[in-house]
C-alpha cells in the first residue's frame, strides 16, 4: 500500500483529501497547529478502515520537515505520494501591501512546497516511483484582487511543478497542479451571502464548491490510471476559468 | 578506509542503486559514456554517496569527476 503526506491536511481541502486517500493509501495528516482537528481526521480514517497518523509539520521550517518526513518513513517506511496543500492567505490591495506579509505568504505556500518536495524526492528517486500534487489557485492563473502574494505564490508552484515533472518524469515520477476555484473552506468564509451570490453568477455550474470535488481529482491524479499525465495544470473550478 | 574497500561499496552502489551489471563497474570505466548514467543518475549516485558514506558533497567537487576511479578518488578523500 502507497503513503501519502497531506500538509495542512487538518482542515478544509488538505482533510477531505487525507480522508479521500485514506480509502486506498496509508495516509499521514501533517498538521501545523491543530493537532486536535488533525487526530480528528486520522480517527475518522481508521473508522471507515484505512491507516493514518497524525504528524507535525511547519513547511517554513526545513528541520520540521525533515522531522516529519523521518516520522512517516518509520511508521510506513516511505512516502511514495506528496501533496503540497498547505498554504496561508494574507490580503490585501497591492499598494497598501506589506512586505511582511508578501514574504510569509510566498515562504509558506510556494518555499513551503519547495522544502517538502525536494524532500519527498529524495525517496521517490530511490524508489522509482513518485506522485507530487500542487494544491495551487485559479488566483495562480487569474490574478486575484487582493491577493497580489497569493496569486504569485500559487502562479510559482505551476513552474515548479512543471520543471519537476521534466526532471523526474524519467523517474516515473509526475507533478501535477490543481487550481480550485472557491471551495467552501475556513479559507472563503468570510465571503458574505452577496459575494458568493456574485461568485456563483460567474461559474458554469451553479455552486461553490466542496472539498471533496477536489479530493476527487487528487485521488485520481494519485491512482496508477493517471501514470502519463504530468506537467499539468488541472482547474477545478465549476467553469470560473473557461 | 582503503582505497579498494570504498570501491567495493561504489560498486556495490552502481549495481543495486542504478540496476549496471557488476562487471562494467571498473575504476577506468566512464560515467556518462560506459555506464550510460545521464545527468539525473550522476545526482542519485551522488545521493546515494552521502547516504552511505554520512558526507556532504559539494556541486563544485563533483566538476572534475568523470570516472568511476574519480568518484572513489574524492569520495576516499573525504572520509
Amino acid at each position: 500500500m502507497k503513503t501519502v503526506l497531506v500538509t495542512g491536511g487538518s482542515r478544509g481541502i488538505g482533510k477531505a483529501i487525507a480522508k479521500n486517500l485514506g480509502l486506498t493509501c496509508n495516509v499521514a495528516v501533517g498538521y501545523s497547529n491543530s493537532k486536535e482537528q488533525a487526530d480528528e481526521v486520522v480517527d475518522e480514517i481508521k473508522t471507515a478502515g484505512g491507516n493514518a497518523i497524525a504528524v507535525s509539520i511547519d513547511v517554513t521550517d526545513q528541520n520540521s520537515v525533515d522531522e516529519c518526513f523521518e516520522t512517516v518513513e518509520d511508521v510506513y517506511s516511505s512516502v511514495d505520494i506528496l501533496i503540497n496543500n498547505a498554504g496561508i492567505t494574507k490580503d490585501n490591495i497591492f499598494p497598501r501591501l506589506k512586505q511582511e506579509d508578501w514574504d510569509s505568504v510566498i515562504d509558506t505556500n510556494l518555499t513551503g512546497s519547495f522544502r517538502a518536495s525536494q524532500r519527498a524526492i529524495k525517496g521517490m528517486m530511490k524508489n522509482k516511483w513518485g506522485r507530487i500534487i500542487f494544491i495551487s489557485s485559479v488566483a495562480g492563473i487569474s490574478g486575484n484582487t487582493g491577493q497580489s502574494n497569493y496569486a504569485a505564490s500559487k502562479a510559482g508552484l505551476i513552474g515548479l511543478a512543471k520543471t519537476i515533472s521534466k526532471e523526474l518524469g524519467s523517474r516515473n515520477i509526475t507533478s501535477n497542479v490543481i487550481a480550485p476555484g472557491y471551495i467552501e473552506t475556513d479559507m472563503t468564509s468570510f465571503l458574505t451571502d452577496e459575494q458568493k451570490e456574485d461568485i456563483i453568477e460567474q461559474l458554469s455550474i451553479k455552486r461553490v464548491g466542496k472539498p471533496e470535488d477536489i479530493a476527487n481529482m487528487v485521488s485520481f491524479l494519485c491512482s496508477d490510471e493517471s501514470e502519463y499525465i504530468t506537467g499539468q495544470v488541472f482547474p477545478v473550478d465549476g467553469g470560473l476559468t473557461t | 578506509m582503503e582505497v579498494n574497500e570504498v570501491f567495493d561499496k561504489v560498486k556495490n552502489l552502481f549495481v543495486d542503486e542504478l540496476g549496471i551489471e557488476a562487471e562494467k563497474v571498473t575504476m577506468e570505466a566512464k560515467l556518462e559514456e560506459d555506464l550510460d548514467i545521464d545527468s539525473l543518475g550522476i545526482v542519485e549516485v551522488v545521493m546515494a554517496f552521502e547516504d552511505e558514506f554520512e558526507i556532504e558533497i559539494d556541486d563544485e567537487e563533483l566538476t572534475d569527476v568523470g570516472t568511476v576511479g574519480q568518484a572513489v578518488n574524492l569520495l576516499h578523500s573525504k572520509l
